[in-house]
Protein backbone atom coordinates (compact mmCIF):
# COMPACT_ATOMS: atom_id res chain seq x y z
CA UNK A 1 0.00 0.00 0.00
CA UNK A 2 1.63 3.68 -0.90
CA UNK A 3 2.04 5.91 1.73
CA UNK A 4 0.22 9.11 2.36
CA UNK A 5 3.34 10.74 1.08
CA UNK A 6 3.03 9.88 -2.41
CA UNK A 7 -0.17 11.92 -1.92
CA UNK A 8 -0.24 15.31 -4.16
CA UNK A 9 -3.76 16.99 -3.71
CA UNK A 10 -2.26 19.01 -6.64
CA UNK A 11 -2.29 16.81 -9.52
CA UNK A 12 -5.63 14.99 -8.03
CA UNK A 13 -7.10 17.71 -8.18
CA UNK A 14 -6.19 18.36 -12.24
CA UNK A 15 -7.68 14.37 -12.76
CA UNK A 16 -10.61 15.28 -10.66
CA UNK A 17 -11.44 18.62 -12.81
CA UNK A 18 -11.63 20.89 -9.48
CA UNK A 19 -9.71 23.51 -9.05
CA UNK A 20 -8.78 24.19 -5.16
CA UNK A 21 -7.47 27.43 -3.43
CA UNK A 22 -4.28 27.69 -2.56
CA UNK A 23 -6.31 27.28 1.24
CA UNK A 24 -7.87 24.35 0.36
CA UNK A 25 -5.04 22.60 -1.62
CA UNK A 26 -2.57 22.90 2.03
CA UNK A 27 -5.82 22.04 4.09
CA UNK A 28 -6.87 18.95 2.13
CA UNK A 29 -3.05 17.85 2.19
CA UNK A 30 -2.59 17.87 5.60
CA UNK A 31 -6.76 16.24 6.71
CA UNK A 32 -6.27 14.16 4.48
CA UNK A 33 -3.03 12.98 4.82
CA UNK A 34 -4.27 11.83 8.52
CA UNK A 35 -6.68 9.78 6.83
CA UNK A 36 -4.39 8.08 5.08
CA UNK A 37 -2.36 7.46 7.79
CA UNK A 38 -5.20 6.18 9.92
CA UNK A 39 -6.16 4.12 6.87
CA UNK A 40 -2.41 2.45 6.84
CA UNK A 41 -4.38 -0.14 9.11
CA UNK A 42 -5.99 -2.29 6.31
CA UNK A 43 -2.32 -3.05 5.73
CA UNK A 44 -2.62 -5.63 8.18
CA UNK A 45 -4.71 -7.86 7.29
CA UNK A 46 -3.86 -11.02 4.15
CA UNK A 47 -6.78 -10.45 1.94
CA UNK A 48 -4.84 -13.30 -0.27
CA UNK A 49 -7.30 -15.75 -1.27
CA UNK A 50 -9.99 -12.97 -0.96
CA UNK A 51 -12.34 -12.01 -3.30
CA UNK A 52 -13.08 -8.30 -3.99
CA UNK A 53 -16.63 -7.10 -2.98
CA UNK A 54 -18.58 -4.89 -5.17
CA UNK A 55 -21.59 -4.63 -3.69
CA UNK A 56 -22.91 -6.36 0.49
CA UNK A 57 -25.60 -8.39 -1.65
CA UNK A 58 -23.82 -10.28 -4.31
CA UNK A 59 -26.14 -9.88 -7.84
CA UNK A 60 -24.84 -10.86 -11.78
CA UNK A 61 -26.24 -10.26 -14.61
CA UNK A 62 -29.36 -8.40 -13.82
CA UNK A 63 -31.44 -7.96 -17.26
CA UNK A 64 -35.07 -6.91 -18.40
CA UNK A 65 -37.14 -6.23 -21.36
CA UNK A 66 -35.66 -3.66 -23.48
CA UNK A 67 -39.26 -1.89 -23.99
CA UNK A 68 -39.46 1.47 -25.10
CA UNK A 69 -41.56 3.87 -23.20
CA UNK A 70 -42.32 7.87 -22.66
CA UNK A 71 -39.51 10.12 -21.05
CA UNK A 72 -38.65 13.51 -20.97
CA UNK A 73 -39.57 15.75 -23.41
CA UNK A 74 -36.52 17.78 -24.94
CA UNK A 75 -37.92 20.69 -23.23
CA UNK A 76 -38.15 18.48 -19.70
CA UNK A 77 -34.96 17.57 -20.27
CA UNK A 78 -33.43 21.07 -20.64
CA UNK A 79 -35.59 22.55 -18.04
CA UNK A 80 -32.76 23.02 -15.74
CA UNK A 81 -30.07 23.62 -18.59
CA UNK A 82 -27.78 26.55 -17.11
CA UNK A 83 -27.52 28.19 -20.93
CA UNK A 84 -29.42 26.63 -23.71
CA UNK A 85 -30.98 27.53 -26.96
CA UNK A 86 -32.14 25.82 -29.99
CA UNK A 87 -33.48 22.75 -27.51
CA UNK A 88 -30.00 22.12 -27.42
CA UNK A 89 -27.77 22.69 -23.95
CA UNK A 90 -24.84 25.19 -24.46
CA UNK A 91 -21.52 24.61 -23.50
CA UNK A 92 -18.27 26.40 -23.49
CA UNK A 93 -16.39 26.14 -27.20
CA UNK A 94 -14.55 23.14 -27.13
CA UNK A 95 -13.08 22.97 -30.32
CA UNK A 96 -11.04 25.71 -31.80
CA UNK B 1 -58.35 16.79 20.33
CA UNK B 2 -57.88 20.49 19.33
CA UNK B 3 -56.27 20.69 15.83
CA UNK B 4 -52.85 22.19 17.04
CA UNK B 5 -51.95 18.71 18.98
CA UNK B 6 -52.72 16.60 15.60
CA UNK B 7 -49.23 17.49 14.78
CA UNK B 8 -47.68 15.05 17.47
CA UNK B 9 -49.69 12.35 16.39
CA UNK B 10 -48.07 9.00 14.97
CA UNK B 11 -49.33 7.97 11.67
CA UNK B 12 -51.10 5.17 12.84
CA UNK B 13 -53.48 7.30 15.39
CA UNK B 14 -53.60 9.95 13.22
CA UNK B 15 -55.33 7.40 10.01
CA UNK B 16 -57.99 6.21 12.50
CA UNK B 17 -58.58 10.47 13.19
CA UNK B 18 -58.67 10.55 9.32
CA UNK B 19 -60.40 7.09 8.16
CA UNK B 20 -63.53 8.17 11.02
CA UNK B 21 -63.53 11.79 9.14
CA UNK B 22 -63.01 13.18 12.64
CA UNK B 23 -60.53 15.36 10.79
CA UNK B 24 -59.88 16.19 7.15
CA UNK B 25 -56.28 15.76 5.23
CA UNK B 26 -56.72 19.56 4.95
CA UNK B 27 -56.64 20.24 8.43
CA UNK B 28 -53.70 18.09 8.94
CA UNK B 29 -51.96 19.69 6.57
CA UNK B 30 -53.13 23.52 8.41
CA UNK B 31 -52.13 21.97 11.64
CA UNK B 32 -48.68 20.73 10.39
CA UNK B 33 -48.22 24.10 8.78
CA UNK B 34 -49.50 25.84 12.34
CA UNK B 35 -46.30 23.81 14.10
CA UNK B 36 -44.00 23.95 11.53
CA UNK B 37 -44.49 28.05 11.57
CA UNK B 38 -43.99 27.82 15.38
CA UNK B 39 -40.61 25.62 15.10
CA UNK B 40 -38.92 25.97 12.39
CA UNK B 41 -37.42 29.29 13.04
CA UNK B 42 -35.25 27.44 15.88
CA UNK B 43 -34.48 24.30 14.22
CA UNK B 44 -34.36 24.95 10.55
CA UNK B 45 -35.42 21.79 9.66
CA UNK B 46 -36.94 22.71 5.98
CA UNK B 47 -35.01 23.59 2.60
CA UNK B 48 -38.16 24.16 0.81
CA UNK B 49 -42.16 23.82 1.53
CA UNK B 50 -44.74 23.66 -0.81
CA UNK B 51 -48.34 23.77 0.80
CA UNK B 52 -50.06 24.66 -2.57
CA UNK B 53 -49.14 21.38 -4.32
CA UNK B 54 -50.19 19.28 -0.66
CA UNK B 55 -52.95 20.95 -0.34
CA UNK B 56 -54.43 20.25 -3.86
CA UNK B 57 -53.08 16.37 -3.30
CA UNK B 58 -55.03 16.44 -0.10
CA UNK B 59 -58.57 17.57 -1.34
CA UNK B 60 -58.52 14.46 -3.55
CA UNK B 61 -56.71 12.07 -1.50
CA UNK B 62 -58.34 8.48 -0.72
CA UNK B 63 -58.13 8.34 3.19
CA UNK B 64 -58.53 4.62 2.84
CA UNK B 65 -55.50 3.72 1.30
CA UNK B 66 -52.72 2.29 3.57
CA UNK B 67 -51.17 6.12 3.79
CA UNK B 68 -54.22 7.55 2.64
CA UNK B 69 -53.78 11.81 3.87
CA UNK B 70 -50.61 11.28 6.03
CA UNK B 71 -47.87 14.06 5.07
CA UNK B 72 -44.27 13.53 4.77
CA UNK B 73 -41.12 15.23 4.99
CA UNK B 74 -38.19 14.30 1.86
CA UNK B 75 -34.90 14.53 2.60
CA UNK B 76 -33.84 17.30 -0.22
CA UNK B 77 -31.72 14.29 -1.97
CA UNK B 78 -35.00 12.37 -3.58
CA UNK B 79 -36.27 13.42 -6.26
CA UNK B 80 -40.02 14.93 -6.05
CA UNK B 81 -41.36 16.54 -9.12
CA UNK B 82 -41.83 19.87 -9.60
CA UNK B 83 -39.78 20.60 -6.27
CA UNK B 84 -36.55 21.85 -6.19
CA UNK B 85 -33.82 19.04 -5.04
CA UNK B 86 -30.23 21.20 -4.00
CA UNK B 87 -28.79 18.14 -2.23
CA UNK B 88 -27.95 20.62 0.24
CA UNK B 89 -25.54 22.35 -2.67
CA UNK B 90 -25.28 25.46 -4.48
CA UNK B 91 -24.33 23.55 -7.07
CA UNK B 92 -27.79 21.98 -7.48
CA UNK B 93 -29.42 25.47 -6.21
CA UNK B 94 -31.87 26.19 -8.52
CA UNK B 95 -32.64 22.55 -9.54
CA UNK B 96 -36.06 21.86 -9.79
CA UNK B 97 -37.16 17.75 -10.57
CA UNK B 98 -38.56 16.70 -13.08
CA UNK B 99 -39.80 13.54 -12.64
CA UNK B 100 -41.07 11.74 -8.92
CA UNK B 101 -38.28 9.09 -7.54
CA UNK B 102 -39.56 5.51 -7.32
CA UNK B 103 -40.01 5.53 -3.37
CA UNK B 104 -42.21 9.12 -4.15
CA UNK B 105 -44.00 7.41 -6.87
CA UNK B 106 -45.04 4.18 -4.10
CA UNK B 107 -45.75 6.89 -1.37
CA UNK B 108 -47.72 8.56 -3.55
CA UNK B 109 -49.56 5.83 -4.69
CA UNK B 110 -50.30 5.01 -0.98
CA UNK B 111 -51.95 8.69 -0.43
CA UNK B 112 -48.56 10.03 1.29
CA UNK B 113 -48.57 13.38 0.52
CA UNK B 114 -45.01 14.88 0.08
CA UNK B 115 -45.09 18.73 1.08
CA UNK B 116 -42.06 19.60 1.80
CA UNK B 117 -37.90 19.30 1.56
CA UNK B 118 -35.44 18.87 4.32
CA UNK B 119 -32.03 19.89 5.22
CA UNK B 120 -28.81 17.76 4.90
CA UNK B 121 -25.28 17.05 4.86
CA UNK B 122 -24.37 18.49 1.12
CA UNK B 123 -24.27 14.95 -1.33
CA UNK B 124 -25.50 13.50 2.14
CA UNK B 125 -21.80 13.76 3.34
CA UNK B 126 -21.69 14.30 7.34
CA UNK B 127 -22.64 13.55 10.31
CA UNK B 128 -24.10 16.57 11.70
CA UNK B 129 -25.87 18.26 9.06
CA UNK B 130 -23.31 21.31 9.53
CA UNK B 131 -21.75 20.40 5.77
CA UNK B 132 -25.39 21.94 4.04
CA UNK B 133 -24.82 24.71 1.98
CA UNK B 134 -27.99 26.53 3.02
CA UNK B 135 -28.42 26.60 6.59
CA UNK B 136 -27.44 24.92 9.61
CA UNK B 137 -30.34 22.61 11.72
CA UNK B 138 -30.53 22.06 15.38
CA UNK B 139 -31.46 19.37 17.52
CA UNK B 140 -34.77 19.74 19.06
CA UNK B 141 -33.87 18.39 22.67
CA UNK B 142 -30.98 20.84 22.79
CA UNK B 143 -30.35 24.14 20.15
CA UNK B 144 -26.63 24.48 20.52
CA UNK B 145 -26.15 20.64 19.62
CA UNK B 146 -26.00 18.95 15.69
CA UNK B 147 -29.19 16.76 14.89
CA UNK B 148 -26.66 14.05 13.80
CA UNK B 149 -26.54 13.56 9.62
CA UNK B 150 -27.20 13.51 7.25
CA UNK B 151 -30.44 13.14 7.53
CA UNK B 152 -30.52 15.82 9.50
CA UNK B 153 -33.27 17.73 8.57
CA UNK B 154 -35.57 14.49 8.60
CA UNK B 155 -34.89 13.32 11.78
CA UNK B 156 -34.89 16.78 13.76
CA UNK B 157 -38.71 17.95 11.43
CA UNK B 158 -39.71 14.37 12.61
CA UNK B 159 -38.61 15.38 16.73
CA UNK B 160 -40.01 18.40 16.88
CA UNK B 161 -43.35 17.71 15.33
CA UNK B 162 -42.87 19.69 12.63
CA UNK B 163 -43.38 16.16 10.49
CA UNK B 164 -45.22 12.76 11.08
CA UNK B 165 -42.42 11.17 9.35
CA UNK B 166 -39.28 12.04 6.50
CA UNK B 167 -37.15 9.74 4.25
CA UNK B 168 -33.57 9.56 5.28
CA UNK B 169 -30.46 7.99 2.89
CA UNK B 170 -28.64 5.69 4.77
CA UNK B 171 -24.59 5.55 2.86
CA UNK B 172 -23.17 4.73 6.13
CA UNK B 173 -25.41 5.58 9.05
CA UNK B 174 -26.78 8.98 7.81
CA UNK B 175 -30.25 7.57 9.15
CA UNK B 176 -29.90 5.75 12.07
CA UNK B 177 -27.22 8.10 13.51
CA UNK B 178 -29.59 11.57 13.26
CA UNK B 179 -32.20 8.97 14.76
CA UNK B 180 -30.94 8.24 17.36
CA UNK B 181 -29.14 11.47 18.20
CA UNK B 182 -32.73 13.32 17.71
CA UNK B 183 -34.78 10.45 19.93
CA UNK B 184 -36.75 9.14 16.96
CA UNK B 185 -36.80 5.57 15.03
CA UNK B 186 -34.92 5.50 11.76
CA UNK B 187 -34.52 2.07 9.60
CA UNK B 188 -31.57 1.86 6.84
CA UNK B 189 -33.22 -1.17 4.78
CA UNK B 190 -31.05 -4.18 3.96
CA UNK B 191 -29.16 -2.98 0.20
CA UNK B 192 -31.19 -3.16 -2.61
CA UNK B 193 -34.70 -3.87 -0.59
CA UNK B 194 -35.58 -0.03 -1.73
CA UNK B 195 -35.24 1.20 -5.04
CA UNK B 196 -32.42 4.34 -5.11
CA UNK B 197 -34.19 5.55 -8.52
CA UNK B 198 -34.51 9.17 -8.15
CA UNK B 199 -32.17 9.47 -5.50
CA UNK B 200 -28.91 11.56 -6.30
CA UNK B 201 -26.00 8.87 -6.34
CA UNK B 202 -23.39 9.32 -3.12
CA UNK B 203 -21.73 5.63 -3.45
CA UNK B 204 -24.50 3.77 -5.46
CA UNK B 205 -23.45 0.12 -3.78
CA UNK B 206 -23.94 1.56 -0.09
CA UNK B 207 -27.17 3.84 -0.64
CA UNK B 208 -30.42 3.37 0.88
CA UNK B 209 -33.79 4.88 1.51
CA UNK B 210 -35.43 4.87 4.42
CA UNK B 211 -37.71 6.27 7.18
CA UNK B 212 -37.59 8.47 9.75
CA UNK B 213 -40.70 8.21 12.38
CA UNK B 214 -41.47 8.49 15.83
CA UNK B 215 -42.71 4.82 16.70
CA UNK B 216 -41.44 1.29 15.00
CA UNK B 217 -44.60 0.78 13.57
CA UNK B 218 -44.77 4.18 11.73
CA UNK B 219 -41.54 3.12 9.89
CA UNK B 220 -42.80 -0.65 9.40
CA UNK B 221 -45.92 1.47 7.49
CA UNK B 222 -43.82 3.86 5.47
CA UNK B 223 -41.11 0.33 4.60
CA UNK B 224 -44.24 -1.43 3.27
CA UNK B 225 -45.18 1.51 1.35
CA UNK B 226 -41.67 1.78 -0.41
CA UNK B 227 -39.93 -1.60 -0.64
CA UNK B 228 -39.84 -3.65 -3.50
CA UNK B 229 -38.38 -4.48 -6.81
CA UNK B 230 -38.18 -1.69 -9.19
CA UNK B 231 -36.78 -2.03 -13.17
CA UNK B 232 -35.14 1.41 -12.91
CA UNK B 233 -32.77 0.30 -10.56
CA UNK B 234 -30.83 -2.95 -11.34
CA UNK B 235 -29.86 -3.56 -7.76
CA UNK B 236 -33.35 -3.72 -6.74
CA UNK B 237 -34.00 -6.66 -5.09
CA UNK B 238 -37.30 -8.90 -6.97
CA UNK B 239 -37.87 -11.01 -3.23
CA UNK B 240 -41.46 -10.34 -2.38
CA UNK B 241 -42.32 -7.74 0.58
CA UNK B 242 -43.23 -9.40 3.78
CA UNK B 243 -45.85 -7.64 6.24
CA UNK B 244 -44.02 -5.85 8.00
CA UNK B 245 -46.62 -4.24 10.03
CA UNK B 246 -48.97 -6.96 10.34
CA UNK B 247 -45.79 -9.16 11.85
CA UNK B 248 -45.61 -6.85 14.84
CA UNK B 249 -46.33 -7.59 18.19
CA UNK B 250 -45.25 -11.26 18.40
CA UNK B 251 -42.71 -11.73 21.89
CA UNK B 252 -39.19 -12.25 21.48
CA UNK B 253 -39.11 -16.11 23.21
CA UNK B 254 -35.99 -17.38 21.66
CA UNK B 255 -34.87 -14.87 19.69
CA UNK B 256 -30.85 -14.64 19.99
CA UNK B 257 -29.40 -11.04 20.33
CA UNK B 258 -25.64 -11.31 19.38
CA UNK B 259 -23.93 -8.60 21.78
CA UNK B 260 -20.22 -8.30 19.55
CA UNK B 261 -17.34 -7.62 21.44
CA UNK B 262 -15.71 -5.49 19.30
CA UNK B 263 -18.27 -2.57 20.34
CA UNK B 264 -17.34 -2.51 23.37
CA UNK B 265 -14.66 0.11 22.39
CA UNK B 266 -13.04 2.89 24.41
CA UNK B 267 -14.38 6.12 23.92
CA UNK B 268 -18.34 4.95 24.44
CA UNK B 269 -19.99 7.51 26.38
CA UNK B 270 -20.21 6.14 29.50
CA UNK B 271 -24.00 7.27 29.83
CA UNK B 272 -24.58 5.89 25.96
CA UNK B 273 -23.06 2.37 27.37
CA UNK B 274 -25.41 2.42 30.44
CA UNK B 275 -28.29 2.94 28.42
CA UNK B 276 -27.61 -0.04 25.76
CA UNK B 277 -26.81 -2.34 28.71
CA UNK B 278 -30.05 -1.23 30.51
CA UNK B 279 -31.85 -2.04 26.88
CA UNK B 280 -29.86 -5.41 26.47
CA UNK B 281 -31.66 -6.58 29.82
CA UNK B 282 -34.79 -5.20 29.08
CA UNK B 283 -35.05 -7.47 25.83
CA UNK B 284 -33.79 -10.44 28.08
CA UNK B 285 -36.37 -9.76 30.22
CA UNK B 286 -38.85 -10.05 27.20
CA UNK B 287 -37.47 -13.22 26.31
CA UNK B 288 -34.64 -12.77 24.20
CA UNK B 289 -31.53 -14.65 25.06
CA UNK B 290 -27.90 -13.23 24.38
CA UNK B 291 -25.50 -14.67 22.60
CA UNK B 292 -21.61 -13.14 22.95
CA UNK B 293 -20.15 -12.59 19.73
CA UNK B 294 -16.97 -11.46 17.48
CA UNK B 295 -16.58 -9.47 14.25
CA UNK B 296 -13.43 -9.30 13.67
CA UNK B 297 -12.85 -7.26 11.24
CA UNK B 298 -15.01 -4.40 12.80
CA UNK B 299 -12.16 -1.97 13.51
CA UNK B 300 -11.46 -1.66 9.68
CA UNK B 301 -14.52 -0.38 8.74
CA UNK B 302 -14.09 3.08 8.52
CA UNK B 303 -10.94 3.18 6.72
CA UNK B 304 -12.92 0.64 4.04
CA UNK B 305 -15.72 3.08 3.83
CA UNK B 306 -13.82 6.12 3.50
CA UNK B 307 -12.03 4.45 0.81
CA UNK B 308 -14.87 2.90 -0.99
CA UNK B 309 -17.75 5.68 -0.47
CA UNK B 310 -15.10 8.53 -1.69
CA UNK B 311 -14.31 6.62 -4.37
CA UNK B 312 -17.81 6.20 -5.67
CA UNK B 313 -19.15 9.61 -5.04
CA UNK B 314 -15.73 11.11 -6.90
CA UNK B 315 -17.25 8.29 -10.01
CA UNK B 316 -20.89 9.86 -9.23
CA UNK B 317 -20.35 13.13 -8.47
CA UNK B 318 -18.54 13.59 -12.04
CA UNK B 319 -21.63 14.83 -13.59
CA UNK B 320 -22.38 18.28 -12.12
CA UNK B 321 -20.28 19.61 -14.80
CA UNK B 322 -22.01 22.57 -15.69
CA UNK B 323 -23.61 21.42 -18.67
CA UNK B 324 -27.44 20.13 -18.44
CA UNK B 325 -28.10 21.32 -14.79
CA UNK B 326 -27.09 23.13 -11.90
CA UNK B 327 -24.33 26.26 -11.27
CA UNK B 328 -22.34 26.94 -14.33
CA UNK B 329 -19.00 28.65 -13.72
CA UNK B 330 -19.44 32.52 -15.81
CA UNK B 331 -16.73 33.98 -18.59
CA UNK B 332 -15.22 30.22 -18.47
CA UNK B 333 -12.32 30.57 -21.48
CA UNK B 334 -12.33 26.64 -22.50
CA UNK B 335 -13.93 23.28 -21.23
CA UNK B 336 -11.09 22.67 -18.73
CA UNK B 337 -11.90 26.08 -17.18
CA UNK B 338 -15.33 25.67 -17.41
CA UNK B 339 -15.17 21.93 -15.56
CA UNK B 340 -12.50 22.72 -12.88
CA UNK B 341 -14.30 26.51 -11.65
CA UNK B 342 -18.14 25.56 -12.04
CA UNK B 343 -16.89 22.41 -9.71
CA UNK B 344 -14.75 24.77 -7.29
CA UNK B 345 -17.53 27.37 -7.12
CA UNK B 346 -20.44 25.06 -6.76
CA UNK B 347 -19.27 21.89 -4.38
CA UNK B 348 -18.56 22.86 -0.63
CA UNK B 349 -14.98 21.77 1.49
CA UNK B 350 -16.26 18.19 2.55
CA UNK B 351 -17.86 17.10 -0.89
CA UNK B 352 -14.32 18.48 -2.19
CA UNK B 353 -12.38 16.77 0.46
CA UNK B 354 -13.97 13.65 -0.55
CA UNK B 355 -14.28 14.08 -4.24
CA UNK B 356 -10.33 14.16 -3.62
CA UNK B 357 -9.65 11.04 -1.96
CA UNK B 358 -11.80 9.19 -3.88
CA UNK B 359 -10.06 10.24 -6.99
CA UNK B 360 -6.88 9.67 -5.88
CA UNK B 361 -7.93 5.70 -4.07
CA UNK B 362 -8.95 5.33 -8.40
CA UNK B 363 -5.94 6.57 -9.47
CA UNK B 364 -3.56 4.79 -11.94
CA UNK B 365 -0.68 3.28 -9.39
CA UNK B 366 -3.10 3.38 -6.12
CA UNK B 367 -6.09 1.57 -7.38
CA UNK B 368 -4.84 -2.18 -6.60
CA UNK B 369 -3.38 -0.46 -3.40
CA UNK B 370 -6.33 1.25 -2.05
CA UNK B 371 -9.63 0.22 -3.84
CA UNK B 372 -9.35 -2.99 -4.46
CA UNK B 373 -7.92 -4.11 -1.22
CA UNK B 374 -10.52 -1.56 0.22
CA UNK B 375 -13.00 -4.15 -1.21
CA UNK B 376 -11.39 -7.46 -0.43
CA UNK B 377 -11.59 -5.97 3.41
CA UNK B 378 -15.15 -5.10 2.69
CA UNK B 379 -15.61 -9.01 1.97
CA UNK B 380 -14.45 -9.93 5.61
CA UNK B 381 -16.61 -7.48 7.01
CA UNK B 382 -19.53 -8.82 5.17
CA UNK B 383 -18.59 -12.62 6.01
CA UNK B 384 -17.90 -11.56 9.66
CA UNK B 385 -22.00 -10.89 9.53
CA UNK B 386 -22.71 -14.11 7.69
CA UNK B 387 -20.63 -16.16 10.44
CA UNK B 388 -22.35 -13.86 13.33
CA UNK B 389 -25.91 -14.46 11.90
CA UNK B 390 -25.24 -18.23 12.48
CA UNK B 391 -25.14 -17.89 15.73
CA UNK B 392 -28.06 -15.28 16.38
CA UNK B 393 -30.79 -13.47 14.73
CA UNK B 394 -30.04 -9.85 15.57
CA UNK B 395 -26.87 -7.91 16.05
CA UNK B 396 -27.46 -4.72 19.41
CA UNK B 397 -25.42 -1.97 19.64
CA UNK B 398 -25.46 1.78 20.75
CA UNK B 399 -25.98 3.68 17.36
CA UNK B 400 -24.01 6.42 17.88
CA UNK B 401 -20.67 6.41 20.58
CA UNK B 402 -21.85 9.46 21.96
CA UNK B 403 -25.07 11.95 22.49
CA UNK B 404 -25.68 14.73 20.17
CA UNK B 405 -22.41 16.62 19.68
CA UNK B 406 -21.82 20.87 19.94
CA UNK B 407 -22.72 22.81 16.53
CA UNK B 408 -18.79 23.80 15.40
CA UNK B 409 -17.34 20.93 17.89
CA UNK B 410 -16.08 18.46 14.73
CA UNK B 411 -15.82 20.57 11.34
CA UNK B 412 -12.06 21.45 11.49
CA UNK B 413 -11.60 17.88 12.21
CA UNK B 414 -13.03 15.86 9.47
CA UNK B 415 -11.27 12.20 11.06
CA UNK B 416 -13.15 12.45 14.22
CA UNK B 417 -16.42 13.54 12.24
CA UNK B 418 -15.56 10.30 10.52
CA UNK B 419 -15.44 8.42 13.58
CA UNK B 420 -19.00 8.70 14.13
CA UNK B 421 -19.96 6.04 11.94
CA UNK B 422 -18.17 3.39 14.15
CA UNK B 423 -21.21 1.66 14.53
CA UNK B 424 -22.82 1.88 11.53
CA UNK B 425 -21.86 1.84 8.74
CA UNK B 426 -20.47 -1.88 8.92
CA UNK B 427 -24.51 -2.83 7.89
CA UNK B 428 -24.28 -0.51 4.73
CA UNK B 429 -20.68 -2.31 3.47
CA UNK B 430 -22.38 -5.59 4.75
CA UNK B 431 -25.88 -4.88 3.08
CA UNK B 432 -27.34 -5.79 6.16
CA UNK B 433 -30.81 -4.31 7.42
CA UNK B 434 -30.57 -1.64 10.88
CA UNK B 435 -32.72 0.52 12.93
CA UNK B 436 -32.27 2.65 15.61
CA UNK B 437 -34.38 2.81 18.27
CA UNK B 438 -35.15 5.12 21.34
CA UNK B 439 -33.60 3.78 24.38
CA UNK B 440 -33.10 6.47 27.14
CA UNK B 441 -31.31 9.75 27.68
CA UNK B 442 -27.82 11.38 28.56
CA UNK B 443 -27.76 13.84 30.91
CA UNK B 444 -25.52 16.79 29.48
CA UNK B 445 -24.91 20.14 31.21
CA UNK B 446 -28.91 20.42 32.01
CA UNK B 447 -29.71 19.02 28.69
CA UNK B 448 -31.26 15.84 28.19
CA UNK B 449 -29.89 14.17 25.28
CA UNK B 450 -31.22 10.92 23.00
CA UNK B 451 -29.80 7.58 23.29
CA UNK B 452 -30.49 5.01 20.62
CA UNK B 453 -29.70 1.57 20.36
CA UNK B 454 -29.33 0.04 17.15
CA UNK B 455 -30.42 -3.90 15.76
CA UNK B 456 -28.98 -4.70 12.77
CA UNK B 457 -29.94 -8.51 10.86
CA UNK B 458 -29.07 -10.12 7.73
CA UNK B 459 -29.95 -8.75 4.37
CA UNK B 460 -34.11 -9.05 3.92
CA UNK B 461 -34.75 -9.81 7.66
CA UNK B 462 -36.34 -6.39 8.43
CA UNK B 463 -39.35 -8.35 9.92
CA UNK B 464 -36.79 -9.18 12.74
CA UNK B 465 -35.65 -5.79 13.30
CA UNK B 466 -39.22 -4.49 13.52
CA UNK B 467 -40.57 -6.87 15.62
CA UNK B 468 -37.59 -6.60 17.98
CA UNK B 469 -37.37 -3.25 18.15
CA UNK B 470 -41.08 -2.78 18.20
CA UNK B 471 -41.70 -5.22 21.65
CA UNK B 472 -38.45 -2.95 23.24
CA UNK B 473 -40.42 0.51 22.35
CA UNK B 474 -43.92 -0.70 23.87
CA UNK B 475 -41.87 -2.27 26.95
CA UNK B 476 -40.98 1.49 27.45
CA UNK B 477 -41.46 5.08 27.50
CA UNK B 478 -38.79 6.73 25.73
CA UNK B 479 -40.77 7.13 22.60
CA UNK B 480 -43.14 9.57 24.24
CA UNK B 481 -40.80 11.97 25.58
CA UNK B 482 -41.26 14.95 23.67
CA UNK B 483 -38.16 18.24 23.61
CA UNK B 484 -38.87 21.03 25.14
CA UNK B 485 -38.57 23.47 22.49
CA UNK B 486 -39.88 26.59 23.27
CA UNK B 487 -37.30 26.55 26.91
CA UNK B 488 -33.96 27.12 24.57
CA UNK B 489 -32.32 29.45 22.76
Amino acid sequence: MAKGTDFDVGYVSKLARLNLTDEETRLFQKQLADVLKYAEKLREIDVGNVEAAAHGVPMFNVFREDEPCDWFTAEEALSNAPHKANQLFIVTKVVE
Amino acid sequence: MSRSDLPALTIADLQSLLRRKEVSPREVLESLRARIEQVEPKIEAYLSIDFDAALKEAEKVDVNLPLGGVPIAVKDIINVAGQPCTCGSKILGNYRSPYDATVIERLRAMGAIPFGKTNMDEFAMGSSTENSSVKVTRNPWDLSRVPGGSSGGSAAAVAADAAFAGLGTDTGGSIRQPASLSGVVGVKPSYGRVSRFGLTAFASSLDQVGPLTKTVRDAAMIMKAMAGHDRHDSTSLPDPVPDYVNNLGRDLKGVRLGVPKEYRVEGIDPQVSSAVNAAIKQLESLGAEIVHLSLPHTDYGIAVYYFLATAEASANLARFDGVRYGYRAKDTKDLLDHYGRTREEGFGEEVKRRIILGTYVLSSGYYDAFYVRAQKVRELIRQDFVKAFEKCDAIVSPTSPEPAFKLGERTANPLAMYLADIFTNTANLAGICGISVPCGFAKVNGSQLPIGLQILAKPLDEPQIFQIAHAYEQSTDWHKAKPQIWTFG
